[in-house]
């Protein structure tokens, strides 16, 4: 005697099967980055919610997302570092920004607390080659004078996976030294001349909190929700500032993304009284000509949804959404750089 | 009807050779299936590392630097980080691995045979990655805190071994990396070497006490010559285990491409490389030296299992002829 009754088996396979490929056929794929992870998942949460559209986002890493795009297996890639027009232009790619983050160097050293140390650029940049061994050191008493500098020795901390952080990282001590420039330089992965690395936001984190005279650096979600000791540091402009939403905002809004074809541009040491200077976006890529013109739009259906009610929740997540004006060319970017998409509704 | 039961004899007798044929074909198609998938590996492997390994030659192998910005790689640093935290972690292991299989079979009371030993299992059962964050949050401040100072003052100052004990007590590094390994792998070597201990038929064991030997010489003399391949076999398992253990040693190492004479300093493991670097590697130099470090990885493996082979084979043949 059969429980199951066969027809009605069949059936109900045959509407699980129907709906999985309805379901392949509206689901926005993409692959990449880890950084935005968090702020791409909630967002795709509530837009599934309203729309019924879900988003398979694989966050398996900025070299992953850009060989995935560029494989065709994926509607759009992310990455932490935008691709130089050059390359863009080859792969028939486009890019756009769609968030901002921020990166924050901690510290742990005896009676500082959190905004009382201030540092600069080239001051980091010769912790982390060797040369300021000791906190007390002259060039950092020169910053903070007023702060009582203990003569520990400066343990500095890095980050040992390849991530969006360290490149950001690098690229602004590259940018304020020469020398860090010249025997280090900026990349996602470096080769640290002195220091211990550790795994992740996490690691870097407990790392820094657990070594007495420790310096690291780590996502501003990450140094806020842990109370962690931040530094405060010394902009272009001349400002020493705390790292916060309206100072990574400020270096978004400073930078001058009009002239820079492909949106090729690193956010840090961006000019600006109020710019933080390790500030980065992290970036979208898609295809020119994509190879299924209906995919293409209903991912760019998303980031459009996203630029108009994800700004919310991704502060709520310590992101920071992009200024109005950037979303505002970054639509005319769609337009005339997509083919064969229809016009975006109008808003 | 004599007839007819000789046909249904036959009958049934070539029913069974048939199923013979395809039981023993499918058993041949499972053993061949390891055999490809094995060369498959080392395939793809060598082919994914061949960029590397023609661009840099030979050395690729002698090199200590990891440049990914100036694309320059060399594979020495993560080499010797795996084969010291391996062989700091078996130096550890073995002994008290010996020692955990010898009290079970031989000295235990009954009732604490049962506890001990389902703990070991059940340590083997826990996932590497629960032992990393322990290592970070748990071990690495206590050695920071308790042990390397001490290590430092005491060890440090001596001549020749002095070297490996110097250097900030920065709490991770090679010496944690290795002590992790070593809790690791002391759950399978002493599973494999209690059950190979009780392989012994009690009857060797005890002609050896009614000679009048001492529990030592009874291990020593009569346990260990008769399991010899079997903890081999064990100590091999934990040594391969300890060579491709990734997550646990990428948390607690330090995660640096320099050798530091120091074993407190900061190093790195092929395995752990490989993990840290793989998901933002870009470029096709930096991808492929990677999997260059990989199959370098498979390389050793191999090389470490053959070598005990070959040690069990010698051993064998010189306990043959010295009968």
């Amino acid at each position: 005697m059969s429980l199951v009754n066969p027809k009605r088996l069949l059936a109900l396979l045959a509407t699980v099967s129907v709906a999985a490929s309805a379901q392949a056929a509206t689901d926005i794929s993409g692959a990449g980055a880890t950084f935005p992870y968090p702020v791409y998942s909630k967002w795709a949460d509530a837009y599934k919610k309203q729309t019924g559209v879900g988003l398979n986002y694989q966050s398996i890493g900025s070299g992953g997302g850009i060989k995935q795009i560029k494989a065709k297996t994926v509607t759009f890639g992310a990455s932490d570092k935008p691709l130089e027009p050059a390359e863009l232009k080859a792969a028939g790619l486009v890019q756009f920004p769609m968030i901002i983050g921020g990166v924050v160097p901690v510290t742990n050293v005896k009676g500082i607390k959190a905004g009382q140390l201030t540092l600069d650029g080239a001051t980091v940049a010769s912790i982390y080659l060797g040369e300021i061994t000791e906190w007390n050191d002259a060039r950092i008493k020169k910053l903070n004078p007023s702060a009582a500098l203990p003569a520990t020795a400066i343990a500095p901390v890095y980050r040992s996976d390849g991530s969006g952080t360290n490149f950001l990282f690098t690229d602004y001590l590259s940018k304020s030294s020469p020398k860090f420039k010249q025997s280090i330089g900026a990349n996602a992965s470096v080769q640290w001349p002195v220091g211990i690395g550790a795994k992740g936001n996490e690691g870097v984190a407990n790392m820094t909190t657990q070594t007495d005279g420790a310096i690291g650096y780590v996502e501003y979600a990450y140094a806020k929700q842990n109370n962690m000791a931040f530094a405060k540091l010394i902009n272009r402009g001349g400002k020493a500032v705390a790292p916060s939403a309206e100072t990574f905002q400020a270096a978004a809004a400073n930078a001058d993304w009009a002239h820079s074809p492909g949106y090729y541009l690193i956010l840090t040491d961006q000019p600006g009284a109020a710019s933080w200077p390790i500030t980065g976006a992290s970036f979208i890529l898609l295809y020119g000509t994509p190879p299924n013109p209906g995919d293409t739009a209903a991912a760019l259906k998303f980031f459009d949804w996203a630029f108009r009610n994800g700004g919310q929740m991704a502060s709520e997540l310590d992101y920071v959404p992009l200024p109005e004006s950037l979303i505002k060319q970054i639509r005319a970017t769609w337009k005339s750089d997509i083919k064969g998409i229809p016009a975006m509704a109008a808003n | 009807m004599n007839s007819a039961v000789i046909e249904a004899d036959s009958r049934h007798a070539a029913g069974q050779r048939l199923r013979e044929s395809i039981f023993r074909g499918a058993t041949l198609v499972a053993a061949l299936l390891v055999l490809t998938l094995l060369g498959g590996v080392a395939l793809s492997l060598l082919k994914g590392a061949w960029p590397a390994f023609s661009h840099f030659k030979l050395q690729f192998l002698t090199r200590e630097i990891w440049n990914p910005v100036t694309d320059q790689y060399g594979a020495l640093a993560a080499v010797y980080g795996t084969l010291v935290t391996s062989l700091i972690a078996m130096l550890i292991a073995i002994p008290i691995s010996f020692g955990i299989a010898i009290f079970l079979t031989e000295l235990a009371p009954p009732w604490l045979k049962r506890p001990v030993g389902v703990a070991i299992e059940l340590l083997a059962a826990v996932p590497s990655i629960i032992f990393g964050i322990w290592g970070l949050f748990v071990l690495a401040p206590m050695l920071q805190r308790h042990v390397q100072p001490w290590l430092i003052d005491v060890l440090g100052p001596l001549p020749l071994i002095g070297k490996l004990f110097q250097g900030p007590p920065f709490g991770i590094g090679v010496l944690t990396a290795s002590v992790v390994l070593a809790i690791m792998v002391l759950p399978f070597i002493s599973a494999v070497m209690r059950d190979v201990f009780e392989t012994v038929p009690d009857v060797l064991k005890e002609s050896g006490y009614g000679l009048g030997a001492t529990t030592w010489e009874v291990i020593w003399k009569v346990v260990l010559p008769y399991t010899r391949s079997g903890v081999v076999g064990g100590i091999m398992l934990g040594l391969g285990r300890a060579l491709g253990e990734t997550m646990a040693v990428t948390f607690v190492i330090g995660n640096a491409h320099r050798i530091s004479p120091s074993l407190l300093g900061p190093g790195t493991t092929i395995s752990a490389s490989i993990a840290n670097e793989f998901t933002e590697a870009v470029g096709d130099l930096y991808t492929s030296s990677l999997i260059g470090l990989g199959a370098l990885l498979f390389l050793i493996t191999f090389t470490v299992i053959a070598a005990a082979r070959l040690l069990l084979l010698r051993l064998d043949r010189r306990a043959l002829s010295s009968v």
